[in-house]
């Protein structure tokens, strides 16, 4: 009889402390937090509720007018990013990676500066820059004479919002570009050399042999978008603060339940709500999650070299 | 024949590249020439450079009185660097194991390690909070370096994996058929190949952990483990109104991670480089 194959530790070991600790710092403890949806507070005992929350949530209007507002600002936020930032993203990194550009390592290097400053330092300079007192944005407009298109745009309601995501694509642009500009180096010199003795080079070399083999990491920088858009919290605390201003217009997701969890000014923090609303947070990006990897994600071509 | 068409297209790269770099560029220098002007000055002319007649460097003494930002230096440094160093370990040993083998379970692990992509770990803060008073880590540099690892590894894993699939299964197979055992595999073959994904990956990790207020204002909020994140954003909390002093902590904790950055981006550089030209 053939001896049945030896257990292999290897693997037990590889995955091991990675695994050990993720479970231990972040899906025990965030676990524990979902479970809290599922209870409410009556007196001052801890009672179970089941979905009453929820039933909160999505029928009291109250409630759900909030939970929408900030439903499809977030959606706003997120179609913004994917038009804007990852298109940019990518061109920069296209002309990043043509061989013999001179100051590439320079560019390159400035352009992702952004994305290391905290939100902190981010929501602070363009608040400056924006503001219509210190006006350094009035200022220079007037200088070349379009001083009449200025406005407050964080004060304003109906471009508040999009304002904060041109901003948030100003800070996160160098995320795609890395990506992108790692993938395309990693193409082979062969592969672009045979394409130039075909005589394909710009723009049709880049859609006709870069681009199908940067799919995949097109792929990761569009979830990865996905999902930190509707995780997104802090660039709209620093510059809106809490409530989001004016008028809830940037309320997004994530200070929706920053508000509800904490509390904000007189209204106290409720727990169980919070964690109602990060349940549904969590199912929304799940979704979102499960459609890239069982719908696209399964069909891009990946290429072996 | 190539030199030909590629002058108009060179010049347009550059002036694409130019574009963004100014657009990319401006914030950070208004705060920096503006930290070193007179109150006055930084009001009345905001783009202009510092002359000598409005140099003033009275913000950065009222920061260097009042808050010990080499200590919150230090200690995000220590932070960054440790949880990095786990993340990066960590995370290459369990996407290796997920890419390379195929066991029962892979695809659930696999998923299960996604999970964390997806939610923010800030939704578990208030267990994490217990958990570490339980352990008596509060107010330790240690509390934040567990949990920066446990946040940093889903995506690490994810990004690793992807790029490990990509790596010949011939050079492997041909490492065993001499003989080495899967460990060296991975760290004599495998890692070497995917230093550029690393170095991505290192990047990604740090930012999010340099930046963050949120664990450090809960975990570690005493004067001798604040992050400059942390400290940086008390002193702007407290000296709203003087323009001189915001505008030189800002600039003092701009500095540091511009320095740090600067010199890991010759690394990455070289990571990428060295990985594309196997």
């Amino acid at each position: 009889m053939p001896a049945r194959r030896p257990v292999r530790w290897h693997i037990a070991v590889f995955l091991a402390p990675a695994v050990l600790v993720y479970t231990a710092i972040m899906i025990v403890p965030l676990f524990g937090t979902l479970n809290l949806a599922l209870y409410n507070r009556e007196g001052d005992a801890r009672v179970f509720v089941g979905l009453a929350n929820f039933a909160t949530l999505f029928g009291d209007p109250r409630w759900s007018a909030s939970f929408w507002n900030a439903l499809g600002n977030n959606a706003w936020f997120f179609l913004i990013h994917m038009l804007v930032q990852n298109p940019i993203g990518i061109l920069l990194a296209a002309l990043l990676s043509s061989p013999r550009l001179r100051m590439a390592a320079f560019y390159r290097t400035a352009i992702f500066i952004p994305t290391i400053l905290s939100f902190v330092i981010v929501g602070f300079v363009w608040k400056l820059i924006l503001s219509p007192i210190w006006g350094i944005a009035p200022g220079m407009l007037g200088a070349v004479s379009l001083k009449g298109l200025f406005a407050p745009w964080l004060g304003q309601e109906g471009a508040a919002l999009t304002t904060l995501a041109l901003v948030s694509v100003w800070q996160f642009v160098g995320i795609p570009m890395m990506l992108i500009y790692a993938a395309l180096l990693s193409i082979p010199d062969e592969v672009m050399e045979a394409a130039e003795m075909d005589g394909i080079t710009g723009w049709s070399r880049f859609r006709r042999i870069q681009l199908p083999l940067i799919l995949p990491s097109i792929g990761i920088i569009s979830i990865l978008t996905f999902v930190g858009n509707f995780n997104a919290f802090d660039l709209i605390y620093v510059a809106q603060g809490a409530l989001a201003g004016p008028n809830f217009a940037t309320d997004i997701l994530g200070t929706f339940l920053y508000r509800t969890f904490f509390g904000f000014q007189l209204q106290l923090g409720d727990p169980h709500m919070g964690a109602a609303i990060a349940t549904a947070m969590f199912l929304i990006i799940l979704a979102g999650v499960c459609l890239y990897l069982f719908g696209i994600q399964t069909r891009l071509r990946r290429y072996q070299f | 024949m190539a030199t030909r068409s590629s002058l108009p297209r060179t010049v347009a790269a550059h002036a694409i590249l130019i574009t963004w770099t100014v657009i990319a560029l401006f914030p950070v220098f208004v705060i920096l020439i503006n930290s070193f002007k007179s109150r006055r000055a930084i009001f009345a002319e905001p783009l202009a450079l510092p002359t000598p007649a409005t140099f003033d460097l009275v913000g950065y003494t009222t920061v260097l009185r009042q808050g010990d930002f080499l200590q919150y230096f230090q200690n995000s440094m220590v932070v960054t660097v440790a949880s990095l160093f786990f993340v990066l370990l960590f995370g290459a040993m369990a996407a290796f194991a997920l890419s390379e083998y195929r066991f029962r379970g892979n695809l659930l692990m696999g998923l299960y390690l996604a999970l964390g992509i997806m939610i923010p770990i800030r939704l578990g803060t208030v267990a994490i909070l217990d958990l570490m008073v339980s352990a008596g880590l509060v107010n330790t540099l240690a509390a934040l370096i567990l949990v920066y690892t446990a946040q940093g590894l889903p995506l690490a894993v994810f990004i690793l994996s992807e790029f490990m699939r990509t790596v010949s299964d011939d050079l492997k197979n041909a490492g065993r058929i001499d003989g080495l055992s899967e460990y060296r595999i991975f760290f004599t073959l495998v890692l070497p190949l995917v230093r550029p994904a690393m170095a991505t990956v290192a990047v990604f990790t740090m930012i999010p952990i340099w930046n963050d207020l949120w664990f450090p204002l809960i975990l570690a909020p005493a004067e001798t483990t604040k992050t400059i994140t942390l400290g940086s954003q008390v002193f702007i909390g407290q000296f709203v109104t003087n323009w001189n002093a915001v505008l030189a902590a800002l600039s003092l904790a701009i500095l540091p991670v511009l320095i740090l950055y600067l010199i890991f981006s010759r690394q990455l550089i070289r990571g990428i480089t060295a990985g594309a030209v196997k």
